[in-house]
């Protein structure tokens, strides 16, 4: 398990990605090559007006922020791109119910990230959702110092400044 | 020899169909997505909005944010080619059509995304086509793109079940 120094920092990082802070997306561990982040449950991210239940496409922004954080957390995987990603649904998330993410990195090589992602809600013994992803891996040397980090948050507010957010 | 119904009628008729399926869904609202309809071919349109950005350094659209648009692309296409036939022979009253009383929504099995270059911070396009389509399983391939219809940005294939016919 993360520090809670850890996760403060991961979670700021997430929220610095405006879909994910829309999504209000939240950082439950982070750790080198694994994540796990969380998803709550609105109305607004419905898919199905008669079940009530989330849309694909939510669990799918979900799985690929947690995936990405996965491989972000390991040394040269920071600024990542997803290359790919597969996403089976094995049953609809309960209505209500928060949806949690956890990815592992089980592979990487000089160029590419492999990730394993697991979305369950309160009923963890039976997934939601399972996803395989490849990504883009050691195109940057992750921050490592407090001040680093700091460099690399204003670089992104800047870019946020730039968009108009 | 029956007479064509007048053209605006039909239109309406069309539009008001996917007007039901598509404002029915709160998730495609909240992603700002909106069909265009030309006869029974549709295009997912995703204008861009500061909140769709998953990277604000490069900038670039969230990875996610075209996951979730193309499979919106994907589900509502499928939705629609089984819905023209029903609004087309009348065994479905357009003038009540609503989130209770429109079929019901096929379900996703499987959804991979190919991501072929990054999204830019611009409007998104996408139209989907149903490969096949039988009585429980269904195929659908999609392909997104923003200012060059030749240069896709991201593609993807799903694989959704269909609903059974006594499901409502």
């Amino acid at each position: 398990m993360a520090n809670d120094d850890e996760i403060k920092v991961a979670q700021e990082f997430i929220s610095a990605l405006p879909h994910a802070k829309e999504l209000g997306l939240t950082v439950e561990d982070i750790g080198p090559g694994h994540a796990v982040v969380a998803l709550p449950y609105a109305e607004r991210l419905i898919g199905d007006p008669r079940t009530r239940v989330l849309h694909g496409g939510a669990i799918s922004a979900l799985m690929d922020t947690t995936s990405g954080a996965a491989v972000m957390s390991l040394p040269e995987g920071f600024g990542t791109a997803t290359l790919d990603l597969r996403i089976d649904y094995m049953r609809s998330a309960t209505p209500g119910q928060t949806v949690h993410a956890a990815a592992e990195c089980y592979h990487v090589t000089r160029s590419v990230a492999f990730v394993r992602t697991t979305a369950y809600d309160d009923d963890k013994e039976r997934p939601v959702a399972t996803a395989t992803g490849a990504f883009t891996y050691g195109h940057a040397t992750a921050p490592s110092t407090p001040e680093q980090m700091a460099t690399a948050m204003d670089v992104f507010e800047n870019g946020k400044k730039e968009l108009g957010l | 020899m029956k007479y064509p119904e007048p053209v605006q009628v039909i239109k309406e008729r069309r539009d008001t169909a996917l007007g039901a399926l598509v404002g029915g869904i709160p998730y495609i609202g909240f992603m700002g997505i909106t069909f265009e309809r030309r006869g029974d071919e549709l295009t997912a349109i995703m204008p861009y909005r500061g909140m769709l950005v998953g990277n604000p350094v490069l900038p670039a659209l969230h990875g996610g944010a075209t996951a979730a648009f193309l499979e919106i692309a994907a589900l509502v296409e499928l939705a629609w080619s089984g819905l023209w036939s029903e609004i087309e022979s009348g065994a479905v009253d357009v003038s009540n059509l609503t989130p209770e009383t429109l079929p019901r929504l096929p379900k996703t099995i499987d959804f991979t995304v190919d991501y072929l270059r990054s999204g830019l911070p611009r409007d998104a396009y996408a139209r989907a086509r149903v490969n096949r389509s039988g009585r429980r399983y269904a195929s659908v391939h999609v392909e997104a793109w923003q200012d060059n219809r030749s240069r896709l940005f991201a593609q993807a294939t799903g694989h959704f079940l269909m609903p059974a016919p006594n499901d409502g």
